[in-house]
């Protein structure tokens, strides 16, 4: 059998300069480490500790107790204290604080009322998360030592959460992680392969020789088929031990999602390979392709609530279907069968892509 | 194996146009099996697309060509085994071992695994690697580069090699050797198609091509290029030799006038009877004080007459 030789030589050629090439060798572990621990420490959705000014023109027991209970939710941290609510609109425009509590001399009344409403938040309404927040602050009530108590309303719903009941952002993150490292260093590593040949002057030798497109082709995927590998227990196995985040499902079924996942990507990256004139320009088709892939996945904004047009231009990245099987897998237990609908898209990617690859790939120079 | 009329390529009309650049224009080419044929030319000259257009990496634009019997572009797959390609640019892998290129090379062409090991052992013994065979391809100097690329497109023992400028960056010590590799070769019945911009190697191949703006002015053995050139050259030994350059450069009837050393050399086509005198009175006139003599040509002569010919004409 002739075919095995030369797809070992090609493979056994790719690993032997990537052994010798130490950065790329490194970015291998480091790109995964780093960006695990920058995500896992720095990105919190859970909004605590916002700045906030009040402006208490009551000056009661029962406002000053008022107060003293938005504090404790640890929402908000009064940093300022100032008389008028004109001061509390300085301070947020010159960007001091991203909340104001405005007391007005009338609260205590106000608050019997119940008709009314006894206070002002003014929030900081350029980053929509703190209007969120605020929003929550609505419902702290006012409590009464003594005289009437308000008229408690019954709430609608009491919210369960499943699958992340802490509700710690990292639980979400790491799935989604494992989707955007692979996407960054596969795409990367085969963008640049094809490429790099050409600018080198290989390519000239290659295609002069009997080694056929497909043969190339996947002799030059396959060793970072392993690699992904490596970086996916490489992540799981820190999100484990480092942020506590589970495996609920099956490890098996998340390495098989992956490997389908890795194999989208590196055709994906194999063919901006061959449409790329030099490794500089495949640099920038692969970010071209990443920007999307964080922003558009589900990975930081929920999928649903984005808009009809980045739907579908999300669902067009293959990440896009790797996140809903990583954190099926990870967080909710599912099983690979439950999701296949998106192990069948990937694969219908890695085919289109690799086709596209291998005939766009030109055994001549013209 | 070697006989006559047997060619490993056959060209004719073998065209190839990039937009508005002609840069192999109708050449027609026999190259005999078993001997060094030459492709001499400056740079531009169109020599590198005609071994490229030879080996199928080119489609051409009109003709045909058959090399080693199979019709290019056509068969280029089945050519591809039985021809060794020696690319301009170190075409290796920089950082790979020597070896690990031999190696490489080896399992591309999918030598058995017994042969793989001696040929690279035999390889290694030939071309001299035997302290270096551990050393990365981009350490190597000019030199042993070509040596290991000779050796990477001989592993697989093609009968055809195409060199594309195979000594460019080689000094001349190294070149020799190099030469005398491509005999060996030969005389084991290899075909070579060598392009050059190099007289002395030009002067060593069996036969040769000069390319000019894609067109092939002259073909021959070297010795017949040299008796065929059309035109008389004359030595000059002068005491002032710029100046008499001069003098005759503004002749009309002189097509080139070169300066080597104090020496200069003016070419004058044969329909003039008398080129002795043409210089003799040229110098006289200016007063120019100089021994005279009627010299065969060189590849040189040769090279220049060919190539420089329409420019004076027009």
């Amino acid at each position: 059998m002739m075919f095995p030789t030369r797809l070992i030589a090609i493979m056994r050629k790719e690993l032997l300069q990537l052994r010798r090439d130490r950065i790329s060798l490194g970015l291998i572990v480091g790109v995964p480490v780093m960006q695990l621990l920058l995500f896992g420490y720095a990105i919190n959705m859970d909004v605590r500790n916002l700045k906030a000014g009040v402006a208490d023109q009551a000056g009661t027991h029962l406002s000053r107790q008022f107060v003293a209970d938005l504090g404790q939710t640890q929402v908000l941290n009064f940093v300022y204290a100032v008389t008028t609510p004109q001061e509390l609109e300085a301070l947020l425009r010159a960007g001091k604080i991203s909340v104001g509590v405005h007391i007005p001399p009338d609260f205590d009344r106000r608050a019997l009322d119940g008709n009314r409403t006894a206070a002002a938040l003014l929030v900081d309404g350029a980053d929509p998360t703190i209007v969120g927040v605020a929003n929550q602050l609505v419902n702290v009530p006012i409590r009464f030592d003594t005289g009437p108590q308000p008229v408690k309303r019954a709430r609608s719903f009491e919210v369960r959460s499943f699958f992340n009941p802490e509700r710690r952002t990292v639980v979400n993150i790491v799935p989604g992680l494992i989707g955007v490292i692979l996407t960054l260093t596969m795409m990367m590593f085969t963008a640049v392969a094809i490429v790099r040949e050409r600018e080198h002057g290989n390519l000239e030798l290659l295609i002069n020789t009997p080694v056929s497109t497909g043969q190339l082709m996947i002799g030059k995927v396959l060793p970072y088929v392993l690699i992904g590998m490596v970086q996916l227990a490489l992540v799981v196995t820190v999100g484990r031990y480092l942020f506590n985040v589970p495996v609920q499902g099956s490890i098996v079924h998340l390495y098989i999602g992956a490997a389908v996942f890795i194999a989208a990507n590196l055709s994906l990256g194999l063919f901006v390979s061959t449409v790329a004139k030099t490794q500089f320009q495949a640099m920038q088709v692969t970010f071209f392709v990443l920007l999307p892939s964080i922003l558009l996945s589900g990975f930081i904004f929920p999928f649903d609530g984005m808009p009809r047009l980045a739907q579908y231009l999300g669902e067009v990245l293959p990440i896009t279907h790797f996140i809903r099987i990583s954190r099926g897998i990870m967080l909710r237990d599912a099983s690979i069968f439950e999701l296949r609908n998106e192990i069948f898209m990937l694969l219908g990617f890695t085919v289109v892509a690799m086709t596209a690859a291998v005939m766009r790939f030109s055994r001549r120079l013209d | 194996m070697n006989t006559p009329g047997d060619f490993a390529i056959r060209a004719r009309g073998l065209t190839k146009q990039f937009g508005e650049l002609v840069a192999v224009n109708h050449l027609d080419l026999d190259v005999p099996t078993g001997q060094i044929y030459g492709f001499l030319g400056p740079n531009g000259s169109g020599k590198t697309t005609a071994i490229r257009l030879l080996c199928g990496l080119l489609k051409p634009s009109s003709g045909s060509a058959e090399v080693l019997g199979l019709d290019v572009p056509g068969a280029t797959n089945e050519l591809k085994p039985r021809i060794g390609y020696m690319t301009q640019k170190f075409s290796l892998y920089a950082d790979l071992t020597v070896r690990e290129n031999l190696e490489f090379i080896a399992d591309i062409y999918a030598l058995p695994r017994r042969e793989k090991k001696t040929r690279i052992e035999e390889l290694i013994s030939e071309y001299d690697f035997h302290s270096q065979h551990k050393q990365l391809a981009g350490t190597l100097s000019g030199g042993q580069k070509q040596r290991l690329a000779l050796a990477c497109a001989v592993l697989h023992k093609p009968e055809l090699l195409l060199l594309d400028e195979p000594t460019s960056a080689v000094d001349p010590r190294n070149r020799r050797d190099f030469w005398a590799q491509l005999f060996e070769l030969a005389d084991s019945g290899t075909t070579i198609l060598v392009s050059t911009h190099y007289m002395d190697e030009a002067e060593r191949c069996h036969r040769l091509a000069i390319l000019d703006h894609g067109v092939k002015v002259a073909d021959g053995a070297p010795v017949d290029l040299q008796s065929s050139t059309g035109m008389w050259v004359i030595e000059v030994l002068a005491r002032s030799p710029r100046d008499a350059s001069e003098a005759l450069g503004a002749l009309e009837q002189v097509v080139s006038v070169t300066q080597l050393g104090v020496r200069l050399r003016v070419l004058i086509p044969q329909d003039h009877k008398h080129p002795e005198q043409l210089v003799r009175e040229c110098l006289e006139h200016k007063s120019i004080e100089a021994s005279i003599e009627r010299v065969p040509a060189s590849l040189e002569d040769v090279f220049v007459a060919t190539t420089l010919k329409p420019g004076k004409q027009q």
